[in-house]
């Protein structure tokens, strides 16, 4: 998997207390038990950390991790 | 006496009370965790107060914290960052209150189960924290768990989500006699047939820099940072002033013949509730204390008790010097002076809206027990204060009925009386 998504899952299991083994790249959020209150933060916290946020337009369209990953690569972030 | 009183009339109304009994107690408090952590911690007399580093910079730098609390060990990671600190406590109590009455969360009609718990303050750290956020990073960095974390109804909300008790729902305030204000309106919940069991207590964790900034500016806070382990001093000549701590304490209660019908072990009756107000100022206790006084003849009218029969009085005792003088008149003039008079904020600091229902569990198991726990710090009681307070060691021996007190800044006063099964 790619820097983006290791930062990701570092971000998950540090910011939002999931366990390691549930991320997987086919993961949903709700797999992941986030609602939509902690994709909010999650968006926050890909801003803070990646530079990159997500619209809520955009976190609609989501429903993997990989989706996510894509999507913050696509709008350029780096690690 | 208490079996022959317990079923006795409601003052007035003519109709027959409903007995209830207390199944479940929860606890968390400077004093320890757990019941029985926490009933030593009293017992032994002990100041839980020391020097907070959360508090540094501020004039009043110390508190009664809960020593070594590993929320996340014990909630999860996931409560532990959605839930502020004042709900985490709540669960906490709740857990060991429902296990120790031996109701089974999966198995009984949630419908039927109720949960009312007093906080003063919600979700204070919250408020602060995004509060600072929000100034630093600007509004979009503002969490939007803000709200849910904050708002004080959600240890209620979350108290139902963990048990599935969909019955009435809510959080009372009334500052600090919100934990008794709560075990009142729940005990009316059973009294009234709209449950059959309610979760009841009180919860509270508002020891930031911001909040207790306010209460030293009111001058209601102890300033003995030299010396935090001698500063909650209730009815001492010397005292200056509470010491703010953090706890939550649960209490499950359910009708006697409920009680008896599923063969629980009774702990103690919940046997009178009286509440009222000074209608006098914001914050200073009436001088006559006559709001105290209306509220603990209400209590013992609802028990339908002589103040004679009163063996114990786990006074509000904040160790502030308007409210002792004041309480301890107004116990004097209800109840008498034979009443043996304690405080446990002299261990525990004074918890706000939990200090009520930490103190409603610590009169449960004074009765269960026949001890009750001392007044810590009494060096040198204020002779201005003319009672039996218990000082240094608890005192052992056979304790039928008690009365606990809590008053709230804004005048509302709610009192408990509870009596041996």
């Amino acid at each position: 998997m790619t820097a983006v998504y290791d930062r990701v899952k570092g971000l998950l299991t540090e910011k939002f207390g999931v366990p390691e083994d549930d991320i997987k790249p086919e993961a949903t959020f709700e797999d992941l038990d986030l609602d939509s209150l902690d994709l909010v933060e999650f968006a926050m916290a890909t801003e803070e950390e990646l530079g990159v946020g997500i619209t809520d337009e955009e976190a609609e369209d989501l429903e993997t991790l990989q989706d996510t990953v894509k999507l913050l690569e696509s709008k350029g972030a780096t690690v | 006496m208490s079996a022959a009183t317990s079923s006795g009339q409601t003052a007035g109304s003519g109709q027959r009370t409903v007995p209830v009994a207390v199944t479940g107690l929860g606890l968390v408090t400077p004093a320890g965790i757990g019941v029985e952590a926490s009933w030593e911690g009293v017992c032994a007399g002990k100041s839980a107060a020391a020097t907070d580093p959360a508090l540094e910079g501020i004039e009043v730098d110390f508190s009664c914290r809960i020593p070594n609390l590993d929320v996340a060990e014990l909630l999860g990671r996931k409560a532990a960052r959605r839930l502020d600190r004042f709900t985490q406590l709540g669960v906490i109590a709740a857990r060991e209150a429902v296990a120790d009455s031996g109701l089974d969360p999966e198995t009984w009609d949630g419908a039927r189960v109720g949960v009312v718990i007093g906080c003063g303050m919600g979700g204070a750290e919250t408020w602060e924290a995004q509060h600072k956020r929000m100034l630093e990073h600007g509004p979009k960095r503002v969490s939007p768990m803000l709200i849910p974390m904050l708002v004080p109804n959600m240890v209620a909300g979350q108290l139902a989500m963990e048990f599935g008790a969909r019955g009435p729902n809510l959080v009372t305030a009334t500052a600090c006699a919100s934990g008794t204000t709560a075990i009142g309106v729940a005990r009316d919940l059973l009294r009234s047939g709209a449950c059959d069991v309610v979760l009841t207590g009180g919860a509270e964790a508002g020891l930031t820099p911001l909040s207790i900034a306010g209460f030293a500016q009111m001058h209601a806070l102890s300033t003995r940072r030299e010396d935090p382990e001698r500063a909650s001093r209730p009815f001492d000549v010397d005292r200056d002033g509470f010491v703010a701590a953090e706890a939550a304490g649960v209490l499950v209660i359910e009708r006697v013949e409920d009680a008896a019908a599923r063969r629980a072990t009774v702990r103690a009756h919940l046997a009178g509730y009286g509440a009222s107000a000074d209608a006098h100022h914001i914050t200073a206790p009436d001088p006559e204390g006559s709001g105290a006084t209306l509220a603990m003849r209400t209590a013992l009218d609802d028990a339908g008790l002589e103040p004679r029969e009163v063996d114990h009085v786990n006074a509000h005792g904040t160790s502030t010097p308007l409210n002792d003088v004041a309480e301890a008149k107004g116990i004097r003039q209800v109840v008498g002076d034979h009443a043996a008079v304690t405080s446990t904020k002299g261990v525990t600091g004074h918890s706000l809206g939990a200090a009520g229902a930490i103190e409603a569990a610590f009169s449960v198991l004074t009765i269960q027990r026949g001890r009750i726990p001392p007044t810590a710090n009494l060096d040198s009681q204020d002779p201005e204060i003319d009672l039996d307070i218990v000082a240094k060691e608890p005192r052992d021996g056979r304790v039928d009925v008690v009365m606990s007190n809590s008053f709230g800044f804004g005048g509302q006063n709610a009192v408990l009386v509870m009596t041996a099964a």
